[in-house]
């Protein structure tokens, strides 16, 4: 059965007024369907901890720009240089100021500050890692927020809730990683082709990736994973026979900044 | 007794006049930010906080300062102080009242304010710098204002207000303590990653705020009937003087872990506001202003002859209000986001939206502090009349 829009607000209006709330509104009009639409898909995929290996044996530039372009697409990021009408365009300058980004691309010394050494494979000062939110395992960004808009899941992913946040700043000030980016603008004018299916954001709240939660809950891969050729590879990190625990078991790995405490769980093959 | 704020010679309006005229502008241009969003200052991606905060944190050690005034008063009788605790006092309502405008205009989402008190989160330093900050607001309006109308009425102050008095006292540092935390504490930023900042926050404070006090102090003598005396001018002097002493001699402590450790995460940031990084650093002269006034202000400070000279000491006391505020206020926020995580540079100023808005939180401020000003002085010549 479905609710007409106009039923709901009414009877939600009037079990408010008896304190009973909306899901009342529900529970009259169509007796536990609420629940069941809040019960967990059978197909999602589950996790204890989640982790990503980004095996860069396998990651070629197109590789890495089809993961980016893959994840900014179904996640509505916008793209300043690339406004929807002409008169919008937005000067080099302030384009890098107010970039948003989930997933990009950094060289080996910006990757790993610290970590470069002289007279080093030069392979690897060609590379293009891949960067992304390192879904923590003690995530500074969740302990400095002042309202829980970011927060860690049972399953290590660490959300971000846009419509609580409030615009502090804090946990990008925090993140050692610069994985967030903040909505300096409305970044509705910069989406050429709208996911109908994802929200867009407005202005003055923080985001970023979230290992695309909204997708593993259907059942299916982060985006990233999906286009990647195998390069990217999430999976269960507590689960012994896991493919990322495969992965981890059979190279060496490194990850970025592990010596701050913050428990990154993106690991690199190099 | 407020209807005293309201009455006054044309000069106090036309001071009136000229903040309201500044808030207006800051307000109307506040509007603009509201519309577009916060990218019409000069924050980025990798420089996320600004000017705003910067300010926010001067100011809290302007409004710590207070407690300089009221320690010596109550706790070791220093009965001189009773002459100016009020404008201590007040000053510290006006600072503490831009602090927290200051945070408001830098939320990209103020309409969400109050998500903070709806979902108290103790494991964020920024939940408990807002109860820090309005407890201290709301201390010293009670003591300042219950001391000055029993001063009034000429009758000694209701026993009530005693422990608020006592419990603002350590409640002054913790206001700029918890305000350090907030850096102190985070991983991957060098510059802030240091337990010295409390300290150096506090003793930065003691310089300024009293510095502030002084300047304020004189001008009260020079443009009304009421004189806050010279003995309390002086004292405040040697409060500045050690402070500032103080202050200096924790920096280069600073200096000294970061460059004997030669570690580079912590070396880039100062690297870059002092000497510049990549052909980039636009702060580099101010930050030598700053610390080469404000070392040899100190060492000027010492000197007895010039602090009893009240112009010498006004205008040293100047100098401690610049320099440090070119500490805190420029240099500390920007200086700990770059370099940013990726040791890349991207430099910040505010834009002229950016300058106005602040301007007119600093007409606020300055507004409160008039009127208040204007009420304490009021009563102040009405008992000696």
């Amino acid at each position: 059965m479905s609710i007409s829009r106009r039923d709901f607000l009414r009877i939600a209006g009037f079990s408010t007024l008896f304190g009973l709330g909306a899901k009342a509104a529900f529970e009259m009009l169509a007796p536990g369907e609420l629940e069941a639409k809040l019960a967990p898909n059978p197909k999602a995929l589950t996790a204890q901890r989640w982790a990503m290996v980004v095996d860069m044996r396998k990651l070629d530039d197109q590789t890495a720009q089809r993961c980016i372009e893959a994840c900014h697409r179904i996640h509505n990021v916008p793209d300043f240089g690339n406004p929807v009408n002409p008169e919008d365009q937005v000067n080099p300058q302030d384009q890098n100021r107010w970039e948003i980004k989930w997933l990009w691309k950094e060289k080996f010394e910006h990757a790993f500050p610290g970590q470069e050494q002289p007279y080093v494979a030069e392979r690897l000062h060609k590379l293009n890692f891949l960067l992304l939110c390192n879904h923590c395992n003690n995530p500074p960004c969740v302990r400095v927020c002042p309202t829980k808009a970011t927060w860690k899941r049972e399953d290590g992913v660490v959300m971000m809730d846009q419509h609580r946040c409030i615009g502090c700043r804090y946990c990008m000030a925090a993140c050692p990683y610069g994985a967030r980016s903040f909505n300096w603008r409305n970044p509705r004018p910069f989406i050429k082709n709208e996911n109908q299916t994802y929200p867009t954001r407005e202005i003055g709240v923080v985001e970023k990736c979230t290992l695309c939660a909204e997708r593993l809950a259907k059942g299916q891969l982060p985006a990233c994973v999906e286009v990647s050729n195998g390069a990217l590879t999430v999976g269960d990190l507590n689960d012994a026979k896991s493919k990322v625990r495969e992965l981890l078991r059979a190279n060496f790995t490194i990850r970025r900044k592990p010596q701050l405490g913050s428990n990154p769980q993106v690991y690199y093959i190099v | 007794m407020f209807e005293k704020a309201l009455v006054g010679t044309k000069r106090y309006y036309g001071v009136l006049g000229f903040l309201l005229l500044l808030i207006g502008i800051g307000f109307f241009i506040y509007l603009k930010q509201l519309d577009f969003g916060l990218g019409i200052t000069g924050m980025s991606r990798d420089v996320s906080w600004g000017f705003y905060i910067a300010q926010f944190t001067y100011l809290v050690g302007v409004a710590a300062s207070a407690v300089m005034v009221v320690l010596p008063l109550y706790l070791h009788d220093y009965k001189a102080f009773g002459r100016i605790a009020i404008l201590g006092e007040f000053l510290a309502v006006a600072a503490v009242t831009m602090c927290i405008l200051f945070i408001v205009v830098d939320l990209g989402k103020p309409s969400r304010l109050f998500n903070v008190l709806l979902h108290p989160t103790p494991n964020s330093v920024l939940f408990w710098d807002m109860i820090v900050l309005n407890g201290y607001l709301l201390l010293n309006l009670i003591c300042g204002w219950t001391v000055l109308q029993a001063e009034r009425n000429e009758v000694p102050p209701p026993k009530w207000v005693k422990p608020f008095i006592y419990i603002a006292i350590p409640w002054a540092p913790s206001i700029h303590t918890v305000t350090a935390f907030l850096y102190a504490g985070l991983p991957g930023r060098g510059y802030w990653l240091t337990a010295i900042m409390a300290p150096r926050f506090l003793s930065s404070a003691f310089a300024a705020g009293p510095a502030l006090l002084v300047l304020l102090c004189l001008l009260v003598r020079k443009y009304t009937k009421f004189d806050p005396g010279r003995e309390q001018i002086q004292t405040l002097g040697k409060i500045v003087t050690y402070a500032i002493l103080i202050n200096v001699f924790f920096f280069f402590c600073e200096i000294f872990t970061v460059f004997y450790s030669q570690i580079p995460d912590h070396m880039m940031h100062f690297k870059y506001l002092f000497a510049g990084l990549e052909g980039k650093g636009q702060l580099v002269p101010w930050m030598w202003v700053s610390i080469v006034g404000m070392t040899l202000t100190a060492i000027f400070l010492v000197i007895p002859s010039v602090r009893k000279n009240e112009n010498t000491l006004a205008l040293a006391c100047g100098l401690v209000v610049i320099t440090t505020w070119i500490d805190k206020g420029l240099g500390l926020i920007t200086g700990g986001f770059v370099p940013n995580p990726f040791d890349t540079i991207t430099e910040y100023w505010p834009t002229i939206p950016e300058a106005f808005i602040t301007l007119g939180v600093w007409a606020v401020g300055f507004l409160i502090l008039t009127m208040l000003y204007k009420v304490a002085v009021s009563v102040k010549e009405e008992i000696r009349a």
